[in-house]
């Protein structure tokens, strides 16, 4: 499957933070790579978006839609900066 | 629950289709007119909802294709097997209606606050934010130089070509065709490589912005080469948008 990157789910961001997160910057918990969320590399297969660290790969951030219900998983993720105002 | 846009949130609103203009085989323009926009940024995005008659909802974001301040409008290339966007460039006519919210995503933006020069490099239809920026440039007066390097299958499929070759000051445009070229042709041929991009790119002395859009292993050869020219990698913004083959 074909990767896309951040910002490619800008829309799924603002429904699960509720603000424009694609400038907002992270670090992995993995490696500690710095990055705005716009350039970490970003599979899509429905229901679940997966978002990994495009230094070391390691999963950063899982999103799984469901009945309308998107279950967030942050856990690869040693920082994530706030969302901006629409 | 239409008409209770809440302040701060991206709501989705019914647009009505202005006009579909086609722009190649597989590519087609679509002018909207939301009723509620704040405008946008050049290089943003929208997103484009299709309900089924089963209530199956299917979303995609689209590069907006025009520049602040006019008419929104998106351009779609078809892909095949794809759920939305046969709709969109083969069914869709004008005064039909189309859900979509937006503006999203503030990364890959440009400003004439921004500066340049700038380094645009399209694969595909990777060249429509790039054409918002361009337009962008336009309007605002800005003297930023542009140079823009576009990537195409052959010389039919390139989008928005009239709008290109019409010429602009401080603007130049390089194609490179990859799957044929038509008799005569004297510009370039073949992928984008590392021996293209130090032919057409900006010098790195002179400090330029660069913009690349396109399939994903088009952007990676194109972000790794402008950095091997010395391009600062914080001056390289990049957005990858799959595989649709072909660059």
């Amino acid at each position: 499957m074909d990767a896309v990157d951040g910002n490619a789910i800008g829309g799924l961001l603002v429904d699960v933070f509720g603000g424009e997160m694609t400038l907002a910057g992270s670090i992995c918990g993995t490696c500690g790579a710095r990055r705005p969320v716009a350039e970490l590399v970003v599979y899509r297969r429905a229901p679940g978006t997966v978002v990994c660290c495009r230094t070391c790969g390691s999963v950063l951030m899982v999103f799984v839609k469901a009945r309308g219900v998107t279950c967030v998983d942050l856990s690869g993720l040693a920082s994530l900066g706030q969302p901006e105002r629409l | 629950m239409a008409g209770t846009a809440l302040r701060g949130r991206l709501t989705w609103q019914t647009a009505a289709v202005t006009a579909v203009t086609r722009e190649t085989a597989s590519v087609v323009t679509i002018g909207l007119n939301p009723p509620d926009w704040p405008g946008h940024q050049a290089g943003q995005h929208l997103e484009v909802r299709l309900t089924a008659d089963d209530g199956y909802q299917a979303e995609r974001e689209y590069s907006i294709a025009s520049a602040p301040g006019e008419l929104v409008e998106i351009t779609v290339e078809r892909l095949e097997g794809g759920e939305v966007s046969p709709y969109l460039t083969e069914d869709l006519r004008a005064g039909d209606e189309l859900e979509l919210r937006g503006p999203i995503a503030q990364y890959f933006v440009w400003e004439p606050g921004d500066g340049g020069p700038l380094m645009l490099v399209a694969g595909g239809s990777g060249v429509v934010p790039l054409r918002s920026i361009l337009r962008h440039r336009l309007r605002t007066g800005s003297d930023a130089q542009a140079r823009l390097l576009y990537s195409a299958r052959t010389l039919p499929d390139v989008i928005y070509r009239d709008e290109l070759d019409r010429g602009h000051d401080g603007v130049q445009v390089s194609y490179t065709l990859t799957r044929g070229q038509p008799p005569g042709w004297t510009g370039h041929t073949g992928r984008i490589n590392q021996a293209l991009l130090a032919e057409v790119a900006w010098p790195a002395e002179t400090n330029p912005l660069a913009y690349i859009c396109g399939p994903t292993s088009f952007v990676e050869t194109a972000a790794a080469g402008l950095v091997g020219l010395g391009y600062p990698p914080e001056r390289v913004k990049t957005e990858r948008f799959g595989a649709t083959g072909g660059h």
